[in-house]
């Protein structure tokens, strides 16, 4: 192709310079964050590494002095409260988001509600962890993995809620109103229909809710706190990984210090397994 | 081609029916008798009404506030403008297919079972009887039957387009409304489709819009020309298109303007 006849040469010359200093700058801006996580995938591992054996798996997490143990309270604690947690998030979150999406377009209620969760999606996680503390712990005089549950679930409800409705304000108004056309009541249009149409992004924001409430310390602390022992009582305190992370790093027990490593490093392969199934298992099938 | 049923029984009456988006005025003092068992056709250039008139047939218009419409339209010995109309059930009795395919999420077999759930109690294999009946009304039986249990997303455009008349076909309802059905669609689609739409007339009544008017002429008994929010002439469609009353409309058919 010929150049441009009546082109001005420094005007294009700066034009290519200038594209150049832009890709570079938005390119070495992308390293530098790869740089970190890398950075702390590869101290994870390095660390963490020789942690992982099926001794985390199966021992319980050792007394202060005592040599080798592994963290099998801890998993299955966290377990049981992620769970736990996912069961009572899951309908109220998804409810309230299709409340938010199909019913309160216009309602007054529903930006009241709207602005609380949005509200509620950025408390700190241990001003929440205090809230649980003074409604559940106190009264019931014991912590409790059902309070540690119930904390994580304040977490996890707006998150829930957020994404929900905005994945389902996505579906086309045209798919409502060919189920309208139909006879079809409101509630079968919203739940058959548009939350059907909608599943892979709700269970999205499912999962990244799970990802995220699955390394939370802070509600914890006041409310499942922590178990030393194999329990799988939910009533009582509740081992679970990130406290006991907590108490072992900084502690001068060397098998403890690396046990610490070890459950970091699980919960970030945790973390990193449930986005991944996020993005692969449900992304969306573009049809022809 | 057009031909008209023996007795001439009329199902459908709007009487000065005056439509509002907010405070812009889309429809104005409109007069319309919709015959059994016919074709009619709305046509006219963009903006005209044409779809906003057939969206106040089965009330879709309720969906958005701000948008009323006040006169009386007789449907079955009721009005169906009264608030205490049963939107659903209206809707089961006049039934819409519109410009763009939406099939469900849902495999092919659902799609269409999905609307007659709604009001029948049919026993799977009555069911299995209603659906492929739907199908093959829709031309598409051929092409579907060994896939119904595959998502609807899965067909093409055209396939698509006629699974949603299927669906709506298949419910059974006195009118079927027709919003350009065709437009999203390629010609051998579209011819399909135009053969449907009469072999739809000895059950159904149809009420179709569409901006082709080529369509209108080939499909149609009668034709309605709207200009405005206002119908122009109403009448037979070789009336209308030979000889048509008014000014106005001659000059749209032959492509003066529009």
């Amino acid at each position: 192709m010929s150049a441009k006849t009546n082109m001005d040469p420094s005007i294009y010359a700066k034009r290519k310079r200038a594209n150049l200093i832009g890709l570079v700058l938005s390119m070495s801006a992308m390293v530098i964050g790869l740089i970190f996580l890398l950075w702390i995938l590869a101290i994870l591992m390095f660390k963490g590494f020789s942690a992982l054996s099926i001794d985390l798996l199966t021992l319980v997490s050792p007394a202060p002095g005592t040599p080798g143990g592994g963290l099998s309270n801890a998993i299955v604690g966290s377990l049981m409260i992620v769970l736990s947690c996912s069961l009572l998030s899951t309908p109220i979150g998804v409810l309230a988001g299709v409340y938010l999406s199909e019913y309160g377009d216009r309602s007054k209620s529903a930006a009241v509600t709207r602005f609380v969760n949005d509200i509620m999606l950025s408390a700190p996680s241990i001003v929440i962890g205090l809230f649980v503390y003074a409604l559940v712990v106190v009264p019931s005089k014991h912590f409790s993995g059902w309070a540690g549950t119930i904390a994580l679930s304040l977490i996890a409800i707006p998150v829930v809620v957020r994404t929900t409705e905005n994945m389902l304000k996505l579906v086309p108004v045209s798919l409502r109103e060919a189920a309208f056309a139909l006879g079809a009541p409101k509630w079968k249009v919203s739940t058959t229909v548009v939350l059907k149409a909608a599943k892979s992004g709700v269970m999205t924001g499912l999962l990244l809710a799970l990802a995220r409430v699955s390394g939370e310390t802070a509600p914890l602390l006041f409310t499942a706190l922590n178990n030393q022992f194999f329990s799988l009582d939910m009533n009582k305190p509740m081992a679970n990984l990130p406290v006991m992370i907590f108490q072992f790093a900084m502690s001068p027990y060397e098998n403890w210090v690396d046990l610490a490593w070890g459950g970091a490093l699980l919960i970030t392969l945790t973390v990193l397994a449930l986005n991944i199934i996020a993005r692969v298992v449900f992304r969306e099938k573009v049809s022809v | 081609m057009n031909t008209l049923p023996e007795t001439k029984e009329i199902i459908l009456e709007v009487r000065n029916l005056n439509f509002f988006y907010g405070a812009f005025q889309g429809l104005k003092n409109i007069n319309l008798d919709i015959q059994k068992n016919t074709v009619t056709a709305f046509i006219g250039p963009s903006g005209c009404g044409k779809s906003t008139l057939l969206r106040t047939l089965n009330r879709m218009y309720d969906l958005y506030p701000g948008q009323r419409a006040e006169g009386v339209i007789n449907f079955d010995g009721e009005n169906i403008l009264n608030p205490k109309q049963d939107l659903n059930l209206l809707r089961s009795r006049v039934g819409m297919v519109f410009q763009k395919p939406t099939p469900f999420p849902m495999s092919i077999y659902d799609n269409i079972a999905f609307g007659v759930q709604l009001y029948e109690n049919l026993s799977r294999s009555d069911m299995d009887d209603r659906v492929e009946w739907a199908l093959q009304k829709a031309a598409i039986w051929g092409e579907v039957k060994d896939k119904l249990g595959q998502s609807g997303l899965s067909l093409s455009g055209g396939q698509q387009q006629r699974l949603c008349i299927a669906r709506g076909i298949a419910v059974k309802p006195a009118i079927l409304l027709l919003d350009e059905p065709t437009s999203a669609l390629d010609p051998i689609s579209t011819g399909k489709v135009e053969e449907l739409v009469h072999t739809l007339k000895s059950e159904y009544t149809v009420v179709i819009v569409t901006h082709n008017m080529q369509q209108a002429a080939r499909v149609s008994d009668y034709t309605a020309y709207m200009y405005l929010g206002e119908m122009m002439e109403f009448g037979e469609t070789d009336q209308i298109f030979m000889k048509p009353a008014r000014q106005e409309t001659e000059d749209y058919i032959t492509g003066r303007f529009g």
